[in-house]
C-alpha cells in the first residue's frame, strides 16, 4: 500500500487516483499508523509553504513523514510537499521546514510571470535518475508554483524559467518533484509508475 | 520559457455538455467526462468546465462530474460557474479540480478572492472576467459583466484584473462578450490590455473560429493560454491539429505525445 498523506490541503484526490492508474495501491490517509505500515509514502501539497507546514504539523503527519524518510522506504514529495522537505522558504521566512534536505526555497526569477502556471520541459542533469527512468530525454510536466528549492546536489532535473529552476530531486529513498506528475498526462503516469515499482521492490 | 496552453472549454448544464452561443441558445454536445478524456488524449493542456446550471441540485451534479473526471483525466481541470463561497470551492477541489473560477460572487465581494487564496493558495484561484467594450471599436475601454454576461458592473476591466491580482488571484480567464460566439477571433485589443496589466497568467477566451485565431491570441494578444469550445466540440479541428498549427507559426506549445 502507498500512503498519500491527507492533512486537509487542496486537491489530494488527483495524486491518489493517478498513483492507482500507475498501478499502485494508493490510499489517502490521515492515520500515522497506516502511513507507518505502508510500503511507500507520498507527501503532496499546494498553497503557501507556511500554511501547508502548519496543517501538516497540526495533523501530526509531519512525524509520519519524517519517520517514513528515516525508515528508508520510498518517499515522494510533490510541489509544496517537496518544498516542505527543505529548511525554509522565502515565501514564509518564519516557517520552519522539515529539513530533510539542506537549503531553502526561493522565489522564481523576476521578469517571468508568477506563478509559473504551464507545462514545461524538464532537462535531466544526472543520467542515473530512477524517478525519471523511461520518461525520455526532455519530458514535459505541468508546473504551478511561484517558489522553488535552490539548485543543490540532490537535483536530478531542472526546467528553464528565467534561468534553471529545480524541477526534481532524488537522494536515496527521497524523491520529489516541483511539478505535478498527477496532472502531467502520460509522462506523469510513467514517473509515478517508477515510484510504484520502487515501492513494490 | 513560456509555453502557451491550449484549453478546450466545456459548458456543463446539469451534468451534460452544452455550448452557448452568446451564452444563450444551448445545444447538447455530450458527456463531460468522455469529452475531457478525449481532449486529454488529443493533447489538451488543461480542460475547463463551466457550470451553467441554474439550480443548486444541479451544482451537486457538478461535484460528481468533477469526481468522475478526476478518476480518468490526468491533466489540470478548472471548474467555474456558480461558485459563491470558500465552501463551494473546497467541494470542487476535494473532488479533484485543480483550479476554481469565480466571477459574479467575486465582483459582489472581492474579499472572496483573498479568502480563497488564503485557504487554498493563489494557484487554485482563477477569476473569470467577462468584459464588454465601452464605446466604439478601438476605444480601449472595457466594462466587467456578471451573471453570464447579463449584468453590467460599472467596473473597468483592466482595473478589475489588477485588483484581482492584488487580492491573490492566480490567473485571469478573460472572455470578450463582444467576440464570444462570433467565431471571428479573440478581441485582441482587450487581451493585450489585460495581459500587459497583469503579472499573473491570462487565458484568452471568446471568439475562436479558426486555428489562426489561437496563434493571434498568443502572439498579438500576449495570452498565456488560449481557450476555445465549438472549434473543438463539433470536430472541426482536434487539439493536436491546433497545436501543430500553432507550433508551425512560432508559438511554443507542448507537443502532443
Amino acid at each position: 500500500m502507498i500512503a498519500v498523506l491527507d492533512y486537509g490541503i487542496g486537491n489530494l484526490r488527483s495524486a491518489e487516483k493517478a498513483l492507482q492508474r500507475a498501478g499502485g495501491d494508493a490510499r489517502l490517509t490521515s492515520d500515522p499508523e497506516e502511513a507507518a505500515a505502508a510500503e511507500g509514502v507520498v507527501l503532496p501539497g499546494v498553497g503557501a509553504f507556511g500554511r501547508c507546514l502548519g496543517a501538516l504539523r497540526a495533523s501530526g503527519l509531519d512525524r509520519a513523514a519524517l519517520a517514513a524518510v528515516e525508515s528508508g522506504k520510498p518517499f515522494m514529495g510533490i510541489c509544496v510537499g517537496m518544498q516542505m522537505l527543505y529548511e525554509s522558504s522565502e515565501e514564509d521566512p518564519e516557517a520552519r521546514g522539515l529539513a530533510v534536505l539542506p537549503g531553502r526555497v526561493v522565489r522564481l526569477p523576476e521578469g517571468e510571470k508568477h506563478p509559473q502556471m504551464q507545462w514545461n520541459q524538464v532537462h535531466a542533469v544526472r543520467d542515473d535518475s530512477r524517478l525519471l527512468q523511461g520518461c525520455g530525454p526532455a519530458p514535459w510536466f505541468y508546473f504551478v508554483h511561484s517558489y522553488a528549492p535552490e539548485i543543490s546536489e540532490a537535483v536530478v532535473a531542472t526546467c528553464d524559467y528565467g534561468g534553471p529552476v529545480t524541477a526534481a530531486v532524488e537522494t536515496g529513498n527521497v524523491w520529489a518533484t516541483q511539478f505535478h506528475p498527477e496532472k502531467s498526462g502520460p509522462a506523469g503516469l510513467r514517473l509515478l509508475g517508477n515510484f510504484v515499482v520502487a515501492c513494490a521492490a | 520559457m513560456r509555453t502557451v496552453r491550449v484549453i478546450p472549454c466545456l459548458d456543463v448544464d446539469a451534468g451534460r455538455v452544452v455550448k452557448g452561443v452568446q451564452f444563450e441558445n444551448l445545444r447538447d454536445a455530450g458527456d463531460p467526462v468522455e469529452l475531457a478524456s478525449l481532449y486529454a488524449d488529443q493533447g489538451a493542456d488543461e480542460v475547463v468546465f463551466l457550470d451553467i446550471t441554474a439550480s443548486s441540485e444541479g451544482r451537486d451534479t457538478m461535484v460528481e462530474v468533477v469526481r468522475e473526471t478526476a478518476e480518468q483525466v490526468f491533466i489540470p481541470l478548472t471548474v467555474g460557474g456558480g461558485v459563491r463561497s470558500v465552501d463551494d470551492a473546497r467541494a470542487l477541489l476535494r473532488a479533484g479540480a485543480e483550479k476554481v473560477g469565480v466571477n459574479s460572487a467575486a465582483v459582489a465581494d472581492p474579499a472572496l478572492i483573498r479568502r480563497m487564496a488564503e485557504e487554498f493558495g493563489s494557484q487554485c484561484v482563477v477569476v473569470s472576467l467577462d468584459a464588454r467594450r465601452v464605446g466604439p471599436q478601438g476605444s480601449g475601454r472595457y466594462e466587467v459583466y456578471t451573471h453570464g454576461g447579463r449584468n453590467p458592473s460599472g467596473i473597468d476591466a483592466v482595473s478589475w484584473a489588477r485588483i484581482c491580482e492584488r487580492l491573490g488571484a492566480g490567473e485571469i480567464l478573460l472572455t470578450s462578450m463582444d467576440a464570444d460566439g462570433g467565431q471571428a477571433g479573440f478581441d485582441l485589443g482587450l487581451t493585450r490590455l489585460v495581459a500587459d496589466a497583469c503579472r499573473i497568467p491570462v487565458v484568452a477566451s471568446g471568439g475562436v473560429g479558426r486555428l489562426q485565431d489561437l496563434v493571434d491570441g498568443a502572439l498579438q494578444g500576449g495570452a498565456d493560454a488560449v481557450l476555445a469550445a465549438s472549434i473543438f466540440h463539433y470536430g472541426r479541428h482536434t487539439v493536436a491539429e491546433a497545436k501543430a498549427y500553432m507550433a508551425e507559426r512560432g508559438v511554443l506549445v507542448r507537443p502532443v505525445e
